[in-house]
């Protein structure tokens, strides 16, 4: 049974999940919030699987392959998997329409190579 | 506020001597002489390149002759390409007290610090003397800028410069926003809010010339943290950065060491003309933000969400902070908690009107955080722009 880590439970946040605009298929983390969280979206309850970061973004529902990711009402990449509600939407399944994303490999990552 | 009157009638809210290298050879005598006089506002600036670069010598000529600058003293090696004299003229035409040095006419290092050292300490007095009248909010030109974004920025310290941005249009305020490699993505409803057509136009155009630009470099403004801190593309990044300009009517796109004349909202197109040469256009914020105070910018508003923690030279730089845990991790660098808002504590109106009276603040003699723990951040590299848009 996952930990139900609703915002209402822990009295201190309207939504651990903020709409910023009625268009928008994400929405973002006002706090971090732990794998195997129940979060409210649109109001029903969607277990979140894997955690997410404060700031990060979540699928506010189902995303194909290829469909565009809209934040604040304007379009901020495409998908490049398929995501479920609910689920982080980063690097791992998105990309720009623009410029590619540069991020620099961790300590760990350096020494496997 | 309470201002120094400069005798080409700009006021100022500091009243900082400038010690000004004109080639990396002459750094180290201008930060000595500099450095002699930490409990005065005695500031260092200057420029790296051997060879002359319009842009840099525009740049130069408009931060010499800022409001908040008093007077200059300017170090050259001597066998360097900058115009020296031509600097030297429009800061004695602007009424300024100046000097040059040339270390290889003054015996080199040691005779030209102590020269230079003997002048600053003369010319110190003299600007203590420097007189105080007001100055309105509608006299002031404010930039922003943000750097170490995060998911956060976008919600919090932008929408919230936002609202301070609006507040000082309203008020008569010149106000500036830049970095068009930035605002990939947002051209078209930025352009929705431009006053007139051709300044739509300008928009569309400047964003444009940055996406062709970062394209040709490989990448765009976007560094490692911005993805730890949860944006993933530029397109992101620019919505956020977008929500500094505010509401206001967009007045009109200017140009590095262009002054906006006209009370208004302008967007600072720093991305170079023509093809791409010299590099990335901005290499770090420092850049961005010292172009912002060429464009005359008393103070610079800066949102973050990593956590920077620089300043300026020149002008003072109020630290939004837009992350409420960077916040609590680095508070004795921000000046403002916008982070605030996502945990409830507070509104963007408040954030907006605390900024607004920041400012204020700073023109009653109040230094910023960043001023306090003496971080006066500078650069300067070449660049091009068509003749006549870097030198309005």
């Amino acid at each position: 049974m996952p930990t139900v880590n609703t915002p209402q439970s822990q009295g201190e946040l309207d939504n651990a999940l903020l709409l910023l605009d009625d268009r928008d298929n994400c929405l973002v983390a006002c706090r971090s919030i732990a794998a195997n969280s129940v979060v409210d979206i649109d109001q029903q309850s969607v277990l979140i699987i894997y955690a997410i970061d404060l700031a990060h973004k979540a699928a506010r529902k189902d995303i194909a392959c290829g469909d565009k990711i809209v934040k604040y009402g304007a379009v901020i990449g495409s998908a490049t998997l398929a995501i479920k509600r609910g689920e982080h939407i980063h690097l791992h399944n998105m990309q720009s329409d623009y410029l590619p994303t540069y991020i620099i490999p961790t300590r760990s990552e350096i020494e496997e190579r | 506020m309470q201002a120094y009157l400069r005798e080409d009638g700009s006021k100022g809210i500091r009243n900082s001597l400038l010690v000004v290298y004109l080639v990396e050879c002459a750094h180290h005598v201008a930060r000595g002489i500099s450095q002699k006089f930490p409990d005065q506002d005695v500031q260092l600036i200057g420029f790296p390149g051997c060879y002359p670069n319009s842009y840099a010598q525009s740049l130069m000529e408009s931060l010499v002759t800022h409001s908040n600058v008093g007077a200059v003293l300017l170090i050259s090696l001597g066998c360097e390409g900058f115009n020296r004299y031509g600097l030297e003229k429009v800061i004695s035409d602007s009424g300024r007290p100046v000097n040059t040095l040339v270390i290889q006419e003054n015996h080199g290092t040691a005779q030209t610090m102590e020269t230079g050292s003997q002048w600053v300490e003369k010319t110190l007095t003299q600007l203590a003397a420097t007189a105080t009248v007001s100055m309105s909010v509608n006299e002031l030109i404010i930039g922003t800028i943000c750097g170490g974004s995060d998911g956060t920025s976008g919600i919090t310290a932008n929408p919230g410069i936002g609202r301070a941005f609006d507040q000082f249009v309203a008020k008569g305020a010149r106000c500036i926003f830049e970095e068009t490699g930035e605002l990939i993505g947002c051209e078209g409803i930025m352009s929705e809010r431009a006053a007139s057509a051709k300044v739509a136009k300008d928009i569309v155009q400047a964003v444009e010339k940055a996406a062709i630009y970062y394209d040709v470099l490989g990448h765009g403004s976007f560094a490692p943290g911005n993805a730890d801190g949860g944006l993933t593309t530029q397109e992101e990044k620019s919505m956020g950065a977008y929500a500094k300009s505010g509401a206001s009517n967009i007045d009109g796109v200017i140009y590095p060491a262009q002054i906006p004349k006209r009370t208004g909202l302008y967007l600072l197109d720093v991305v170079p003309d023509g093809e791409v040469r010299f590099g990335f256009p901005n290499i770090a914020d420092s850049a961005e933000i010292i172009e912002l105070i060429s464009c005359g910018a008393h103070v610079v508003l800066f949102a973050t969400g990593r956590g920077s923690v620089v300043g300026s030279a020149i002008s003072p730089v109020i630290k939004v902070c837009a992350n409420p845990q960077t916040y609590r991790n680095m508070c004795a660098d921000m000046d403002v908690d916008a982070g605030r808002i996502i945990e409830n504590r507070g509104t963007l109106d408040e954030v907006g009107q605390e900024i607004f009276d920041l400012v204020v603040g700073l023109g009653n003699g109040v230094q910023s955080k960043s001023e306090q723990m003496g971080h006066r951040e500078y650069l300067l590299t070449y660049k091009y722009f068509s003749a006549g848009r870097a030198c309005a």
